[in-house]
Protein backbone atom coordinates (compact mmCIF):
# COMPACT_ATOMS: atom_id res chain seq x y z
CA UNK A 1 0.00 0.00 0.00
CA UNK A 2 1.19 3.55 -0.91
CA UNK A 3 0.65 6.81 0.80
CA UNK A 4 0.75 10.31 -0.71
CA UNK A 5 2.97 13.28 1.36
CA UNK A 6 1.62 16.67 0.37
CA UNK A 7 4.16 19.89 1.97
CA UNK A 8 3.56 22.91 1.40
CA UNK A 9 7.04 25.07 1.89
CA UNK A 10 8.46 28.37 1.50
CA UNK A 11 10.09 28.54 -1.70
CA UNK A 12 13.67 28.75 -0.85
CA UNK A 13 13.37 25.58 1.13
CA UNK A 14 12.70 23.27 -2.13
CA UNK A 15 16.45 22.41 -2.03
CA UNK A 16 17.14 21.70 1.12
CA UNK A 17 13.61 19.47 1.32
CA UNK A 18 14.90 17.57 -2.29
CA UNK A 19 18.24 16.62 -0.72
CA UNK A 20 16.63 15.39 2.22
CA UNK A 21 14.42 13.16 0.75
CA UNK A 22 17.51 11.51 -1.91
CA UNK A 23 19.09 10.42 1.28
CA UNK A 24 16.23 8.45 1.83
CA UNK A 25 15.96 6.97 -1.04
CA UNK A 26 12.91 8.84 -2.94
CA UNK A 27 13.27 8.02 -6.64
CA UNK A 28 10.86 11.33 -7.62
CA UNK A 29 8.36 14.06 -6.46
CA UNK A 30 6.51 16.44 -7.99
CA UNK A 31 6.49 20.38 -7.60
CA UNK A 32 4.08 22.77 -7.83
CA UNK A 33 4.24 27.15 -7.51
CA UNK A 34 1.53 27.46 -5.51
CA UNK A 35 0.17 30.61 -3.26
CA UNK A 36 -1.86 30.80 -0.40
CA UNK A 37 -1.83 31.99 3.48
CA UNK A 38 -2.04 30.69 7.09
CA UNK A 39 -1.30 32.23 9.99
CA UNK A 40 1.68 34.20 8.13
CA UNK A 41 -0.23 37.53 6.67
CA UNK A 42 0.70 38.38 3.10
CA UNK A 43 2.36 41.67 2.48
CA UNK A 44 1.54 45.37 1.23
CA UNK A 45 2.17 47.12 -2.00
CA UNK A 46 1.66 50.66 -2.87
CA UNK A 47 1.43 52.10 -6.34
CA UNK A 48 1.16 55.64 -6.74
CA UNK A 49 -0.16 56.19 -3.10
CA UNK A 50 -2.82 53.59 -3.70
CA UNK A 51 -2.50 50.52 -1.37
CA UNK A 52 -3.01 46.80 -2.06
CA UNK A 53 -2.54 44.42 0.69
CA UNK A 54 -1.29 41.01 -1.05
CA UNK A 55 -3.17 38.26 1.12
CA UNK A 56 -1.54 35.31 -1.14
CA UNK A 57 1.99 34.28 -0.28
CA UNK A 58 4.22 32.31 -2.56
CA UNK A 59 4.64 28.88 -1.69
CA UNK A 60 6.01 25.21 -3.09
CA UNK A 61 3.80 22.54 -2.86
CA UNK A 62 5.66 19.04 -3.19
CA UNK A 63 4.02 15.62 -3.67
CA UNK A 64 5.47 12.22 -3.23
CA UNK A 65 3.98 8.69 -3.24
CA UNK A 66 5.86 5.93 -1.19
CA UNK A 67 5.28 2.96 0.56
CA UNK A 68 3.07 3.02 4.17
CA UNK A 69 6.10 2.51 5.99
CA UNK A 70 8.32 5.24 4.97
CA UNK A 71 5.84 8.04 5.04
CA UNK A 72 6.65 8.34 9.03
CA UNK A 73 10.47 9.12 8.47
CA UNK A 74 9.64 11.30 4.80
CA UNK A 75 7.35 13.48 6.77
CA UNK A 76 9.81 13.79 9.23
CA UNK A 77 12.69 14.47 6.91
CA UNK A 78 10.56 17.24 5.11
CA UNK A 79 9.62 18.66 8.61
CA UNK A 80 13.47 19.09 9.53
CA UNK A 81 14.73 20.38 6.22
CA UNK A 82 11.89 23.02 5.71
CA UNK A 83 11.47 24.26 8.96
CA UNK A 84 13.10 28.08 9.53
CA UNK A 85 11.15 28.43 13.09
CA UNK A 86 9.58 31.60 11.64
CA UNK A 87 5.73 31.75 10.70
CA UNK A 88 4.71 30.85 7.01
CA UNK A 89 7.05 27.57 7.01
CA UNK A 90 3.89 25.65 6.07
CA UNK A 91 2.59 22.25 6.12
CA UNK A 92 2.75 18.38 5.37
CA UNK A 93 0.26 16.12 5.04
CA UNK A 94 -0.45 12.85 4.54
CA UNK A 95 -3.37 10.76 2.49
CA UNK A 96 -4.12 6.95 1.55
CA UNK A 97 -3.67 6.37 -1.94
CA UNK A 98 -5.94 3.45 -3.62
CA UNK A 99 -3.94 2.69 -6.79
CA UNK A 100 -0.20 3.41 -8.26
CA UNK A 101 0.30 2.35 -11.71
CA UNK A 102 3.86 3.42 -13.63
CA UNK A 103 2.52 4.48 -17.06
CA UNK A 104 5.63 2.97 -18.81
CA UNK A 105 5.49 -0.51 -18.17
CA UNK A 106 1.77 -0.90 -16.51
CA UNK A 107 3.22 -2.06 -12.96
CA UNK A 108 0.98 -1.43 -10.09
CA UNK A 109 1.37 -0.28 -6.18
CA UNK A 110 5.27 0.05 -4.66
CA UNK A 111 6.85 -1.71 -7.70
CA UNK A 112 5.12 1.51 -9.26
CA UNK A 113 7.23 3.91 -7.09
CA UNK B 1 13.79 78.18 -51.16
CA UNK B 2 17.38 79.66 -51.13
CA UNK B 3 16.74 80.84 -47.64
CA UNK B 4 16.59 77.27 -47.07
CA UNK B 5 19.34 76.22 -43.51
CA UNK B 6 20.17 72.43 -43.96
CA UNK B 7 21.32 72.45 -40.68
CA UNK B 8 17.81 73.67 -39.40
CA UNK B 9 16.09 71.57 -41.63
CA UNK B 10 18.21 68.20 -40.32
CA UNK B 11 17.09 68.90 -36.83
CA UNK B 12 13.61 69.51 -37.33
CA UNK B 13 13.42 66.10 -39.18
CA UNK B 14 15.18 64.31 -36.81
CA UNK B 15 12.66 66.03 -34.18
CA UNK B 16 9.76 64.55 -36.05
CA UNK B 17 10.60 61.42 -35.86
CA UNK B 18 11.64 60.90 -32.14
CA UNK B 19 8.41 62.63 -31.38
CA UNK B 20 6.66 60.41 -33.14
CA UNK B 21 8.79 57.55 -31.13
CA UNK B 22 7.13 59.16 -28.14
CA UNK B 23 3.41 57.60 -28.75
CA UNK B 24 4.15 53.71 -29.10
CA UNK B 25 6.79 55.13 -25.77
CA UNK B 26 3.98 56.02 -24.68
CA UNK B 27 1.87 52.91 -25.36
CA UNK B 28 4.53 50.77 -22.71
CA UNK B 29 4.58 53.80 -20.36
CA UNK B 30 0.67 52.94 -19.98
CA UNK B 31 0.51 49.68 -20.97
CA UNK B 32 2.55 48.21 -17.40
CA UNK B 33 -0.04 50.11 -15.56
CA UNK B 34 -3.21 48.19 -16.93
CA UNK B 35 -4.06 44.42 -15.98
CA UNK B 36 -2.59 41.91 -18.38
CA UNK B 37 -5.90 41.59 -20.14
CA UNK B 38 -5.93 45.04 -21.23
CA UNK B 39 -2.09 45.58 -22.50
CA UNK B 40 -3.19 45.05 -25.95
CA UNK B 41 -6.17 47.14 -25.47
CA UNK B 42 -4.28 49.83 -24.30
CA UNK B 43 -1.26 49.61 -27.20
CA UNK B 44 -3.85 49.62 -29.43
CA UNK B 45 -5.63 53.08 -28.63
CA UNK B 46 -2.15 54.16 -28.96
CA UNK B 47 -1.20 52.80 -31.88
CA UNK B 48 -4.62 53.91 -33.74
CA UNK B 49 -4.26 57.61 -32.60
CA UNK B 50 -0.85 57.19 -34.90
CA UNK B 51 -3.16 56.13 -37.67
CA UNK B 52 -6.48 57.78 -37.72
CA UNK B 53 -4.60 61.18 -36.62
CA UNK B 54 -2.02 60.81 -39.15
CA UNK B 55 -5.47 61.04 -41.62
CA UNK B 56 -7.69 63.75 -40.08
CA UNK B 57 -4.01 66.09 -39.41
CA UNK B 58 -3.40 65.42 -42.99
CA UNK B 59 -6.75 66.16 -44.90
CA UNK B 60 -7.70 68.85 -42.34
CA UNK B 61 -6.54 69.27 -39.05
CA UNK B 62 -3.33 70.88 -40.17
CA UNK B 63 -5.40 73.86 -41.85
CA UNK B 64 -7.89 74.48 -39.07
CA UNK B 65 -4.77 74.79 -36.39
CA UNK B 66 -1.94 77.01 -38.77
CA UNK B 67 -4.26 78.27 -41.46
CA UNK B 68 -4.37 82.03 -41.70
CA UNK B 69 -7.96 81.84 -40.95
CA UNK B 70 -9.10 84.18 -37.88
CA UNK B 71 -7.69 84.57 -34.31
CA UNK B 72 -9.76 81.70 -33.32
CA UNK B 73 -9.23 78.83 -36.10
CA UNK B 74 -6.94 78.40 -39.07
CA UNK B 75 -9.88 77.71 -41.82
CA UNK B 76 -9.76 75.81 -44.93
CA UNK B 77 -6.46 77.68 -46.84
CA UNK B 78 -4.19 74.26 -45.99
CA UNK B 79 -6.95 71.90 -46.29
CA UNK B 80 -5.67 68.35 -47.59
CA UNK B 81 -2.18 70.25 -47.27
CA UNK B 82 -2.35 72.71 -50.51
CA UNK B 83 -0.59 75.52 -51.17
CA UNK B 84 2.23 74.83 -48.74
CA UNK B 85 5.30 76.63 -50.33
CA UNK B 86 4.21 79.35 -49.50
CA UNK B 87 5.46 79.14 -45.64
CA UNK B 88 8.84 77.94 -46.72
CA UNK B 89 11.61 79.48 -45.14
CA UNK B 90 15.14 78.19 -43.06
CA UNK B 91 13.09 75.13 -42.82
CA UNK B 92 10.39 73.90 -45.68
CA UNK B 93 6.89 73.86 -44.74
CA UNK B 94 6.43 70.38 -45.46
CA UNK B 95 8.67 70.00 -42.28
CA UNK B 96 6.84 71.86 -40.21
CA UNK B 97 3.74 70.30 -41.21
CA UNK B 98 5.47 66.74 -40.19
CA UNK B 99 6.24 68.05 -37.07
CA UNK B 100 3.38 69.11 -35.85
CA UNK B 101 1.55 66.47 -36.91
CA UNK B 102 3.77 64.40 -34.07
CA UNK B 103 2.24 66.81 -31.79
CA UNK B 104 -1.19 66.57 -33.08
CA UNK B 105 -0.65 62.61 -32.39
CA UNK B 106 0.51 62.09 -29.15
CA UNK B 107 -1.75 64.66 -27.83
CA UNK B 108 -5.18 62.90 -28.12
CA UNK B 109 -3.38 59.54 -27.54
CA UNK B 110 -2.31 60.70 -23.49
CA UNK B 111 -6.52 60.78 -22.84
CA UNK B 112 -6.40 56.90 -23.25
CA UNK B 113 -4.45 57.03 -20.00
CA UNK B 114 -7.56 58.30 -17.90
CA UNK B 115 -10.29 55.90 -19.47
CA UNK B 116 -8.08 52.40 -19.80
CA UNK B 117 -10.07 48.95 -20.08
CA UNK B 118 -13.62 50.45 -20.41
CA UNK B 119 -13.99 51.91 -23.51
CA UNK B 120 -15.80 50.80 -26.88
CA UNK B 121 -13.03 51.00 -30.00
CA UNK B 122 -15.73 52.43 -32.08
CA UNK B 123 -16.43 55.22 -29.89
CA UNK B 124 -12.84 55.91 -28.74
CA UNK B 125 -12.39 56.05 -32.97
CA UNK B 126 -15.30 58.74 -33.09
CA UNK B 127 -14.33 60.68 -29.88
CA UNK B 128 -9.98 61.23 -31.16
CA UNK B 129 -11.39 62.28 -34.57
CA UNK B 130 -13.60 64.63 -33.37
CA UNK B 131 -11.45 65.91 -30.38
CA UNK B 132 -8.62 66.07 -33.01
CA UNK B 133 -10.62 68.72 -35.31
CA UNK B 134 -12.66 70.33 -32.74
CA UNK B 135 -10.19 71.16 -29.39
CA UNK B 136 -6.52 70.36 -30.48
CA UNK B 137 -6.63 72.11 -33.99
CA UNK B 138 -8.44 75.42 -32.55
CA UNK B 139 -6.40 75.60 -28.93
CA UNK B 140 -3.23 74.83 -31.25
CA UNK B 141 -4.30 77.95 -33.56
CA UNK B 142 -5.16 80.37 -29.87
CA UNK B 143 -1.55 79.55 -28.90
CA UNK B 144 0.71 79.01 -31.42
CA UNK B 145 -0.39 80.29 -35.05
CA UNK B 146 0.68 83.30 -35.85
CA UNK B 147 -2.94 85.41 -35.63
CA UNK B 148 -3.87 83.19 -32.72
CA UNK B 149 -5.26 85.42 -30.17
CA UNK B 150 -3.34 84.18 -27.21
CA UNK B 151 -0.40 84.25 -29.11
CA UNK B 152 -1.14 88.22 -29.99
CA UNK B 153 -1.52 88.24 -26.08
CA UNK B 154 1.98 87.37 -25.10
CA UNK B 155 1.18 84.08 -23.58
CA UNK B 156 4.35 81.58 -23.33
CA UNK B 157 4.15 78.26 -24.02
CA UNK B 158 7.11 77.10 -25.51
CA UNK B 159 6.53 73.35 -26.87
CA UNK B 160 2.90 72.76 -25.87
CA UNK B 161 2.11 72.97 -22.01
CA UNK B 162 -1.49 74.57 -22.35
CA UNK B 163 -1.92 73.28 -25.92
CA UNK B 164 -1.11 69.21 -25.11
CA UNK B 165 -0.80 68.79 -21.95
CA UNK B 166 -2.92 71.09 -20.06
CA UNK B 167 -5.98 70.57 -22.86
CA UNK B 168 -5.85 66.47 -22.60
CA UNK B 169 -5.06 65.83 -19.15
CA UNK B 170 -8.78 68.16 -18.41
CA UNK B 171 -10.19 66.44 -21.17
CA UNK B 172 -9.34 63.10 -19.78
CA UNK B 173 -11.29 64.18 -16.80
CA UNK B 174 -14.28 64.52 -18.30
CA UNK B 175 -14.21 61.62 -20.39
CA UNK B 176 -13.45 59.29 -17.48
CA UNK B 177 -16.31 61.30 -15.32
CA UNK B 178 -18.70 60.52 -18.26
CA UNK B 179 -17.52 57.13 -18.95
CA UNK B 180 -18.25 55.93 -15.89
CA UNK B 181 -15.59 53.61 -13.32
CA UNK B 182 -14.08 50.63 -14.09
CA UNK B 183 -15.83 47.59 -13.51
CA UNK B 184 -14.45 46.72 -9.83
CA UNK B 185 -12.75 50.11 -9.19
CA UNK B 186 -11.78 50.88 -6.44
CA UNK B 187 -11.68 47.81 -4.37
CA UNK B 188 -10.33 45.35 -6.73
CA UNK B 189 -6.89 44.46 -7.67
CA UNK B 190 -5.35 47.04 -10.05
CA UNK B 191 -2.23 46.93 -9.55
CA UNK B 192 0.24 47.49 -12.46
CA UNK B 193 1.16 44.15 -14.43
CA UNK B 194 4.41 44.83 -15.97
CA UNK B 195 6.01 47.88 -14.16
CA UNK B 196 9.20 47.17 -16.21
CA UNK B 197 7.43 48.44 -19.40
CA UNK B 198 6.39 51.36 -17.77
CA UNK B 199 10.21 52.39 -17.15
CA UNK B 200 11.15 51.45 -21.06
CA UNK B 201 8.30 53.28 -22.03
CA UNK B 202 9.40 56.32 -20.20
CA UNK B 203 13.12 56.22 -21.72
CA UNK B 204 11.57 56.14 -24.94
CA UNK B 205 9.23 59.05 -23.91
CA UNK B 206 12.29 60.89 -22.08
CA UNK B 207 14.42 60.51 -25.77
CA UNK B 208 11.58 61.92 -27.73
CA UNK B 209 10.88 64.93 -25.62
CA UNK B 210 14.38 66.29 -26.39
CA UNK B 211 12.41 66.11 -30.06
CA UNK B 212 9.56 67.97 -29.05
CA UNK B 213 10.91 70.44 -26.75
CA UNK B 214 14.08 71.46 -28.54
CA UNK B 215 12.60 70.52 -31.89
CA UNK B 216 10.34 73.34 -30.66
CA UNK B 217 12.94 76.18 -31.16
CA UNK B 218 12.21 75.25 -34.91
CA UNK B 219 16.01 75.29 -35.47
CA UNK B 220 19.56 73.98 -34.56
CA UNK B 221 20.48 77.15 -32.45
CA UNK B 222 21.30 78.16 -29.02
CA UNK B 223 17.61 78.45 -27.76
CA UNK B 224 17.21 74.72 -28.99
CA UNK B 225 20.19 73.87 -27.06
CA UNK B 226 18.96 75.69 -23.65
CA UNK B 227 15.63 73.78 -24.28
CA UNK B 228 17.48 70.33 -24.45
CA UNK B 229 19.21 71.47 -21.44
CA UNK B 230 16.37 72.32 -19.23
CA UNK B 231 14.18 69.76 -20.04
CA UNK B 232 17.03 66.98 -19.09
CA UNK B 233 17.49 68.98 -15.69
CA UNK B 234 13.68 69.72 -14.67
CA UNK B 235 13.26 65.71 -15.67
CA UNK B 236 15.79 64.54 -13.00
CA UNK B 237 15.01 66.67 -10.37
CA UNK B 238 11.32 65.43 -11.19
CA UNK B 239 12.52 62.35 -9.93
CA UNK B 240 13.86 63.38 -7.29
CA UNK B 241 10.76 65.23 -6.10
CA UNK B 242 8.22 62.51 -6.57
CA UNK B 243 10.48 59.90 -4.75
CA UNK B 244 11.16 62.17 -1.53
CA UNK B 245 6.94 62.39 -1.28
CA UNK B 246 6.81 58.63 -1.73
CA UNK B 247 9.64 58.14 0.93
CA UNK B 248 7.98 60.63 3.51
CA UNK B 249 4.20 59.43 2.79
CA UNK B 250 4.37 55.79 1.76
CA UNK B 251 7.78 54.53 3.41
CA UNK B 252 9.24 53.18 0.21
CA UNK B 253 10.56 55.04 -3.16
CA UNK B 254 9.02 52.79 -6.11
CA UNK B 255 10.12 52.42 -9.81
CA UNK B 256 7.25 53.69 -10.52
CA UNK B 257 7.15 57.04 -8.73
CA UNK B 258 10.93 57.43 -10.71
CA UNK B 259 9.21 56.73 -13.79
CA UNK B 260 6.02 58.93 -12.72
CA UNK B 261 8.37 61.62 -11.49
CA UNK B 262 10.27 62.02 -14.86
CA UNK B 263 7.17 62.38 -16.76
CA UNK B 264 5.86 64.62 -14.58
CA UNK B 265 8.99 66.54 -14.84
CA UNK B 266 8.73 66.41 -18.69
CA UNK B 267 5.27 67.92 -18.60
CA UNK B 268 5.78 70.72 -16.17
CA UNK B 269 8.95 71.83 -18.33
CA UNK B 270 7.26 71.57 -21.60
CA UNK B 271 5.97 75.39 -21.83
CA UNK B 272 8.59 76.47 -19.80
CA UNK B 273 12.32 74.96 -21.60
CA UNK B 274 12.24 77.44 -23.77
CA UNK B 275 11.55 80.81 -21.72
CA UNK B 276 13.12 79.89 -18.05
CA UNK B 277 17.50 79.49 -16.80
CA UNK B 278 18.92 76.25 -15.96
CA UNK B 279 18.19 77.00 -12.11
CA UNK B 280 14.79 78.11 -13.06
CA UNK B 281 14.37 74.39 -14.17
CA UNK B 282 15.84 72.61 -11.10
CA UNK B 283 12.62 74.62 -9.24
CA UNK B 284 10.12 73.93 -11.90
CA UNK B 285 11.08 69.76 -12.01
CA UNK B 286 11.15 69.74 -8.21
CA UNK B 287 7.67 71.60 -7.71
CA UNK B 288 6.22 69.37 -10.35
CA UNK B 289 7.63 65.65 -9.23
CA UNK B 290 6.47 66.64 -5.82
CA UNK B 291 3.12 68.10 -6.60
CA UNK B 292 2.00 65.94 -8.76
CA UNK B 293 2.76 62.95 -6.70
CA UNK B 294 0.39 64.93 -4.03
CA UNK B 295 -2.17 65.54 -6.67
CA UNK B 296 -2.60 61.61 -7.27
CA UNK B 297 -4.39 61.25 -4.13
CA UNK B 298 -7.22 63.59 -5.67
CA UNK B 299 -9.19 61.20 -7.57
CA UNK B 300 -9.44 58.89 -4.81
CA UNK B 301 -11.26 61.68 -2.78
CA UNK B 302 -13.17 63.24 -5.59
CA UNK B 303 -14.11 59.31 -7.03
CA UNK B 304 -13.28 60.07 -10.55
CA UNK B 305 -11.27 56.94 -12.20
CA UNK B 306 -8.42 58.80 -13.74
CA UNK B 307 -7.27 55.15 -13.99
CA UNK B 308 -3.52 55.87 -14.70
CA UNK B 309 -3.41 59.80 -13.19
CA UNK B 310 -3.54 61.73 -16.44
CA UNK B 311 -4.85 64.82 -14.13
CA UNK B 312 -2.15 64.18 -12.02
CA UNK B 313 0.37 63.90 -14.01
CA UNK B 314 -0.45 65.96 -17.40
CA UNK B 315 -3.19 68.67 -16.29
CA UNK B 316 -1.28 69.56 -13.01
CA UNK B 317 1.48 69.31 -14.54
CA UNK B 318 0.80 71.26 -17.45
CA UNK B 319 -0.63 73.77 -15.50
CA UNK B 320 1.93 74.05 -12.94
CA UNK B 321 4.43 74.52 -16.02
CA UNK B 322 2.46 77.18 -17.85
CA UNK B 323 2.05 79.16 -14.50
CA UNK B 324 5.81 78.54 -13.18
CA UNK B 325 7.15 80.00 -16.71
CA UNK B 326 4.93 83.28 -16.11
CA UNK B 327 6.94 82.92 -12.42
CA UNK B 328 10.47 82.00 -14.01
CA UNK B 329 11.29 83.47 -17.30
CA UNK B 330 14.19 85.30 -18.23
CA UNK B 331 14.88 87.19 -21.25
CA UNK B 332 18.34 85.72 -20.53
CA UNK B 333 17.30 82.76 -22.30
CA UNK B 334 15.04 83.69 -25.16
CA UNK B 335 14.85 87.18 -25.75
CA UNK B 336 11.75 87.23 -27.89
CA UNK B 337 9.88 86.02 -24.05
CA UNK B 338 9.63 88.01 -21.57
CA UNK B 339 10.88 87.95 -17.49
CA UNK B 340 9.00 86.24 -15.28
CA UNK B 341 7.67 87.97 -12.06
CA UNK B 342 10.60 86.66 -9.89
CA UNK B 343 13.45 88.37 -12.82
CA UNK B 344 11.37 91.58 -12.49
CA UNK B 345 8.36 91.55 -14.39
CA UNK B 346 4.93 92.64 -13.90
CA UNK B 347 2.20 90.49 -12.25
CA UNK B 348 0.73 90.87 -15.57
CA UNK B 349 2.96 88.57 -17.46
CA UNK B 350 1.77 85.99 -14.55
CA UNK B 351 -2.10 87.02 -15.18
CA UNK B 352 -1.28 86.42 -19.39
CA UNK B 353 0.20 82.55 -18.27
CA UNK B 354 -3.21 82.10 -16.46
CA UNK B 355 -5.65 83.32 -19.07
CA UNK B 356 -4.02 81.19 -21.26
CA UNK B 357 -4.63 77.98 -19.02
CA UNK B 358 -7.95 79.35 -18.15
CA UNK B 359 -9.14 79.62 -21.65
CA UNK B 360 -7.72 76.07 -23.09
CA UNK B 361 -8.91 74.45 -19.54
CA UNK B 362 -12.41 75.93 -20.24
CA UNK B 363 -12.77 75.78 -23.92
CA UNK B 364 -11.49 71.87 -23.48
CA UNK B 365 -13.55 70.84 -20.77
CA UNK B 366 -17.20 71.77 -22.42
CA UNK B 367 -16.67 70.66 -25.97
CA UNK B 368 -15.28 67.28 -24.46
CA UNK B 369 -17.85 66.85 -22.46
CA UNK B 370 -20.19 67.46 -25.72
CA UNK B 371 -18.21 65.36 -27.48
CA UNK B 372 -18.42 62.51 -25.00
CA UNK B 373 -22.02 62.91 -24.21
CA UNK B 374 -22.69 62.72 -28.03
CA UNK B 375 -21.38 59.58 -28.46
CA UNK B 376 -22.64 58.48 -25.38
CA UNK B 377 -26.03 58.63 -26.46
CA UNK B 378 -25.56 57.70 -30.05
CA UNK B 379 -23.28 54.67 -30.34
CA UNK B 380 -22.22 54.33 -26.82
CA UNK B 381 -19.12 55.16 -25.04
CA UNK B 382 -19.03 52.17 -22.69
CA UNK B 383 -18.02 47.88 -22.71
CA UNK B 384 -19.80 45.95 -21.36
CA UNK B 385 -19.19 44.52 -17.63
CA UNK B 386 -18.98 41.29 -19.07
CA UNK B 387 -16.47 42.26 -21.45
CA UNK B 388 -14.72 43.91 -19.01
CA UNK B 389 -14.12 41.23 -16.92
CA UNK B 390 -12.89 39.06 -19.86
CA UNK B 391 -10.32 41.83 -20.54
CA UNK B 392 -10.20 44.23 -24.03
CA UNK B 393 -7.23 42.17 -25.50
CA UNK B 394 -9.85 39.02 -25.96
CA UNK B 395 -13.05 41.23 -26.02
CA UNK B 396 -12.29 43.70 -28.41
CA UNK B 397 -9.42 42.07 -29.95
CA UNK B 398 -9.62 38.63 -30.32
CA UNK B 399 -5.84 38.36 -29.07
CA UNK B 400 -3.74 37.37 -26.27
CA UNK B 401 -0.88 39.18 -24.55
CA UNK B 402 1.36 36.73 -22.92
CA UNK B 403 1.33 32.84 -23.31
CA UNK B 404 3.64 31.20 -20.97
CA UNK B 405 2.24 28.22 -20.94
CA UNK B 406 1.46 25.72 -23.26
CA UNK B 407 -1.77 24.77 -21.81
CA UNK B 408 -4.22 26.14 -24.48
CA UNK B 409 -1.98 26.18 -27.51
CA UNK B 410 1.71 26.86 -28.63
CA UNK B 411 3.52 24.04 -26.52
CA UNK B 412 3.16 20.20 -25.94
CA UNK B 413 -0.51 20.52 -26.61
CA UNK B 414 -0.69 22.18 -29.32
CA UNK B 415 -2.50 20.40 -32.08
CA UNK B 416 0.19 21.58 -34.64
CA UNK B 417 2.42 18.73 -33.12
CA UNK B 418 0.25 16.38 -34.83
CA UNK B 419 1.69 15.50 -38.19
CA UNK B 420 -0.01 17.95 -40.49
CA UNK B 421 -1.92 16.12 -43.31
CA UNK B 422 0.05 17.15 -46.62
CA UNK B 423 -1.84 17.92 -49.81
CA UNK B 424 -1.38 15.08 -51.95
CA UNK B 425 -0.44 17.50 -54.82
CA UNK B 426 2.36 18.55 -53.09
CA UNK B 427 3.59 15.50 -52.43
CA UNK B 428 3.90 14.52 -56.12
Amino acid sequence: MTKLVTAVIKPFKVDDVKTALEKLGVHGLTISEVQGYGRQKGHTEVYRGAEYKVDFVPKIKIEVVVADEAADDLVAAITSAAQTGKIGDGKVWVVPVESVVRVRTGERGTDAL
Amino acid sequence: MDKLNSGDTAWMLISAAIVLFMTPGLAFFYGGMVRAKNVLGMIMQNFFVIGMITLVWSVLGFSLAFGDGNGFWGGFHFFALQNLTSGDGAIPYVVFVAFQMMFAIITPALITGSIADRMKFSAFAVFITLWSLFVYSPIAHWVWAANGWLFKRGAMDFAGGTVVHANAGIAAIVLALVLGKRAGWPNGDFRPHNVPFVLLGTGILWVGWFGFNAGSALAANKLAGFALLNTQIATGVAILGWLAVEKIRDGKATTLGAASGAVAGLVAITPACGFVSPMGSVAVGGIAGAVCALATSIKGKVGIDDSLDVGAVHLVGGVLGALLTGLFATVDTNSAGKDGVFYGGPWSVFGEQALAVGATLGYSAVVTLIIALLIKYTIGLRLSDEDQITGMDEALHGETAYRYTSIGGGGSLSPSLTPVKVPEEAQA
